[in-house]
């Protein structure tokens, strides 16, 4: 059995590492204090060479811990994957040790998830937004952010002047935007499910 | 008796190479002519553009097949994919580059619209930070679609009043 072999030679490293419920392949808690030294241990002695990827979790807004932190590993001699996971401590302002020391690829990843999640990496390189513009005052991967996005400014003070124009909240109206099943051309164009409302008509009740 | 008289009309011996016309018509033919493209490509649509740039569509045909990667050579900016909040006002100022007199066309849905990207990420259409001239339906258009609003631009270019824009104050 890998996971056992593996959850032995992982509490080695930390007594608290424990297995963690998974439908594929093993899978770990850890904590998040011995997070780099695990994976390492992973890396080094498990021939789990190969970063796939490296991301976060929102358990939702009243769940504590908060975030997670999850690494997948693939290994690329014996062609096997595991997961291994963190909380992170505090929930208002999570922090998680950077791996981009083991794993330079670790470095974009992070800054992605710092972007969508508001996970702040230790000794990261360069921690800074990835995706969204760097004054962008949300999390879009957060729980309570809502699907449709928050009113903001233009990052660029000079064309928000110019334009007036804002960012704005893109309900879904009416979508999902499918498109029919057509033999005329025109008629494939996606259009919403439910065109009763749109960005003008306001939502009808129940 | 009338007899046919030569001296009536256009007499090349008279007239030399000269032809009388509108300033408006000439400078709009000019102008329809010879469409610079500012290649403003930002996702899928690119490659049709790309591909209506190339032999088999060869928006050449049209006078357009000069692309300019330089907002100061061109005419007409296509924005062809999605303009994320991120890209919105950098394809603004590179609007703002471009020597009058300029047009805008905006290519595929998510150009016109946001398209299929109803996002706090995607700009709504790019009709919210830029003048556009034509729209183009289709994710991604057809180049055919785009040689149709090259063709749709051409006409509105040719009726326009372009010596009173010459000597126009702004105010």
């Amino acid at each position: 059995m890998i996971a056992q072999d593996l959850l032995v030679a992982l509490q080695g490293v930390s007594s608290e590492v424990a297995e963690r419920e998974s439908a594929d392949w093993p899978s770990f808690n850890c904590p998040i204090d011995s997070l780099v030294a695990v994976l390492k241990v992973l890396r080094d002695n498990h021939g789990y060479d190969m970063l796939v990827d490296a991301t976060g979790m929102d358990n939702g807004v009243d769940a504590s811990p908060r975030f997670t932190v999850i690494y997948h590993l693939l290994s690329t001699a014996n062609h096997v994957y595991v997961r291994v996971a963190a909380d992170c401590a505090d929930s208002e302002n999570p922090v998680a040790p950077t791996v981009s020391g083991l794993w330079p690829g670790a470095d974009w990843h992070e800054r992605e998830a710092y972007d969508l999640l508001g996970i702040t990496y230790e000794n990261h390189p360069d921690m800074r937004r990835i995706l969204m513009w760097d004054s962008y005052p949300h999390h879009p991967l957060r729980k309570d952010f809502p699907l449709a996005g928050h009113e903001d400014d233009l990052w660029d003070e000079e064309i928000r002047e110019e334009t007036g124009t804002k960012v704005i909240p893109a309900p879904m109206a009416g979508g999902p935007f499918v498109s029919k099943s057509s033999n005329f051309e025109a008629q494939k164009e996606p259009r919403a499910k439910d065109e009763s409302w749109n960005e003008k008509k306001e939502k009808p009740e129940g | 008796m009338v007899s046919s008289n030569a001296d009536i009309g256009y007499n090349s011996k008279v007239e030399g190479g000269v032809i009388v016309s509108k300033a408006d018509a000439v400078i709009n033919w000019i102008r329809t002519h010879s469409l610079w493209p500012m290649p403003m490509g930002l996702a899928c649509c690119a490659i049709e553009l790309m591909a209506a740039g190339a032999s088999k569509f060869d928006i050449s045909r049209f006078g357009a097949e000069v692309m300019r990667f330089s907002p100061r050579q061109s005419d007409v900016m296509i924005v062809a994919g999605t303009v994320t909040y991120k890209m919105a006002p950098i394809v603004r100022r590179i609007y703002d580059q471009m020597a009058e007199p300029k047009w805008v066309i905006a290519m595929g849905a998510c150009a016109s619209s946001g398209g299929m990207y109803r996002s706090y990420a995607t700009l709504q259409g790019v009709d919210r930070i830029v003048p556009v001239d034509v729209y183009i339906s289709g994710c991604p258009p057809r180049p055919e679609a785009l040689l149709d609003a090259l063709i749709k631009l051409q006409d509105k270019v040719s009726t326009e009043t372009s010596t009173q824009n010459l000597f126009k104050v702004k105010s």
